[in-house]
């Protein structure tokens, strides 16, 4: 009877499951759709049309917008990288008390508001421009900004599944210069969170409206809208596509970076 | 990344280099971890490091890699200073206490990865590891993961990655302290048996006493930061000089007794006294349970409160007619049917035994 009872719990816990998945399922794919279909919508001589996905090749404000964008997601990721993780690494080795200042301070952006930060920044900004490009890749520095709240997490995660101090300190006693410990033991264990903090980034410069906005500056999100007062349709199409490029890469992410089954020895 | 971060393996490597800490101090805010310790390891020597936690031992060691930085005092390797040397170019092999292996690289490259960084080719490195991994019989385990290996094997691969390298001293900081009890003394046996193969140098943190005195040529108490009593372990168990080393290494029985003309009366006994002793009058006697002999006689002058079977020796409690309360520890088959309420009497072997300041 108790095995029965048991195969019937199993069995209600799978439909249950299901249901939520299914349920999840419809709630994304029902807007998702609209966006498809709004971006295909028949025309006034009633025939489905393609213009508004072929025109995000072919617009060159679009096209311009978007490769600012991805450039953008490339120098942030790579900034943020060079930034946060030799300074997480260090604070775990070297000055553990200062984790919780450093914490603190990386998750500040998600607390200000865009247009605080905007304001805030745009002192530093006039500087940065001077300095790097008057050009909208300017903005990699408020990015790397707004990105280190979701990449520190993410790292974080991944410095304490392993065991840093323990690891560099073999290292070390082997031969290695902190450069070797953090390029070929510390980064290799850890691939799979430098990945997520990567991805997170790129979804988020990617999505990224207010600042480029506000400091007056053409990316892809900007450029969607400004088409979107024009041809909504189009502006539709490059969003479900700006969606579908940051979905393949959170799908992605939850393969890449897996290590194979563990299986334990006994002692 | 591959950088010549220190020299190719000596040729003399495995002939062992003395070491000496010289007035060693560390300081943790209001805390001093060492306290002026001064310690000399003699070449191919293994020297432990015992004490309760907190004693300084481990910071010890840590300095002694470059891992840490004394507060004051020096470290020589092979009559050189050393203490300025980073970490990394100090040339010494450890095994953590901690499994220490390098999670994405398999045995083999884990253990030639302090060749590899000292630029020597594919061929040798290789061959070089494979001898090592013989060494502590894991060869056939070369190509797989540390996930793969039990805790002992994961310690075998530390060891075996930290000789590979030729160091000119090894540091071993309580690597037996993660297994159980029957793999912690197959693998204490084989570190010695390395040990004395390789020649090495080496020095050995532990809280365990029975692995330091079982593996040890001379083993290092250590008390608030410094060294108590360093002596080989038979010395150090037979002839402790303080009252600390007597109660950390084994058990002690402490004994009302009476010093005058350098021996003392214990329990009806005359003792030779351990230097460091009272020199007249009242103290306390720490004796060695096997120097306590308990025979059956009803007229004796004590009874067993308590039996204890330890396979070839017995524990007994025995109470005296005068309240003291003893351990005894005897071969079984000199108390053999000797039961808790027997009454026996209690004979103290003329072994020297510390007398301490009541």
């Amino acid at each position: 009877m108790r095995a029965s009872g048991a195969t019937k719990r199993q069995q209600n816990q799978r439909l249950t499951r299901w249901v939520t998945l299914a349920g999840v399922g419809v709630l994304f794919a029902i807007p998702i759709y609209s966006m498809f279909e709004y971006s295909i919508r028949i025309t006034p001589q009633n025939k489905q049309t393609w213009d508004a996905w072929k025109a995000i090749t072919q617009n060159e404000q679009l096209s311009g917008a978007i490769r600012v964008s991805l450039e953008l997601a490339v120098l942030t990721v790579t900034g943020m990288l060079l930034l946060l993780l030799p300074t997480m690494i260090w604070i775990r080795l070297k000055v553990p008390w200062a984790k919780r200042l450093v914490e603190f301070l990386c998750l500040l952006p998600l607390t200000i508001p865009a247009i605080v930060l905007v304001v805030g920044l745009d002192n530093v900004m006039s500087w940065v421009r001077y300095l790097t490009t008057p050009g909208p890749l300017a903005l990699t520095f408020p990015y790397i900004v707004l990105v280190l709240p979701y990449c520190y997490r993410a790292l974080d995660a991944g410095l304490a599944a392993i065991d840093v101090n323990t690891l560099s300190e073999a290292a070390r006693s082997l031969g290695a210069s902190w450069t070797t410990v953090i390029l070929r033991i510390i980064v290799p264990n850890m691939r799979s969170a430098i990945l997520s903090a990567a991805f997170l980034a790129v979804a988020l410069v990617l999505g990224e409206f207010t600042l480029a906005s506000l400091f007056f500056y053409d990316n892809m999100q900007v450029v969607i809208v400004l088409i979107g007062l024009v041809n909504s349709s189009i502006s539709v199409a490059v969003s479900l596509a700006a969606l579908a490029f940051a979905f393949v890469l959170l799908f992605a992410m939850s393969f890449v970076g897996t290590r194979p089954k563990r299986r334990e020895a006994r002692s | 990344m591959t950088e010549p971060a220190t020299s190719a393996p000596r040729e003399d490597a495995g002939r062992g280099v003395q070491v000496r800490l010289d007035g060693l101090t560390r300081v943790f805010g209001s805390v001093k971890a060492l306290d002026g310790l001064e310690l000399t390891l003699a070449p191919g020597e293994l020297v432990a490091l015992l004490g309760p936690s907190g004693c300084g031992k481990t910071t010890a060691l840590r300095i002694l890699a470059g891992l840490d930085t004394a507060t004051s005092g020096r470290v020589f390797v092979g009559g050189t200073d050393i203490s300025g040397v980073a970490a990394h170019k100090r040339d010494m092999g450890m095994v953590f206490q901690a499994y220490s292996l390098f999670p994405h690289m398999t045995v083999r490259h884990n253990v030639e990865f302090g060749l590899k960084l000292r630029g020597i080719d594919g061929g040798k490195r290789r061959a070089r590891a494979m001898q090592m991994l013989e060494l502590v019989g894991l060869e056939s385990q070369s190509d797989r993961y540390a996930h793969q290996l039990s805790g002992g094997q994961q310690q075998r691969v530390a060891l075996a990655r930290a000789l590979a390298i030729e160091p000119s001293v090894l540091l071993l900081d309580e690597p037996l302290s993660a297994l159980d009890a029957k793999v912690r003394a197959q693998l204490r046996d084989e570190i010695r048996r390395v040990q004395l193969e390789v020649g090495t140098t080496t020095l050995f943190v532990t809280h365990d006493q029975e692995e330091a005195l079982a593996l040890a040529d001379r083993v290092g108490v250590m008390r608030a930061g410094r060294l108590e009593q360093i002596a080989p372990p038979e010395e150090l168990y037979s002839k402790p000089r303080t009252e600390f080393v007597a109660e950390f290494v084994g058990l002690t029985n402490r004994l009302p007794a009476y010093v005058s003309g350098g021996a003392a009366t214990v329990a009806g006994s005359r003792l030779p006294t351990l230097a460091g002793s009272v020199e007249e009058g009242r103290g306390t006697a720490l004796v060695r349970p096997e120097q306590i002999h308990v025979r059956a006689d009803t007229d004796g002058n004590a009874v067993v409160s308590a039996s204890s079977f330890l396979g070839a020796i017995s524990r007994l409690t025995v109470t005296t007619d005068d309240g003291a309360h003893l351990v005894s520890q005897i071969p079984r088959t000199s108390v053999q049917g000797v039961t808790a309420g027997d009454r026996v009497a209690v004979l103290i072997d003329p072994a020297p035994v510390l007398v301490i300041g009541a």
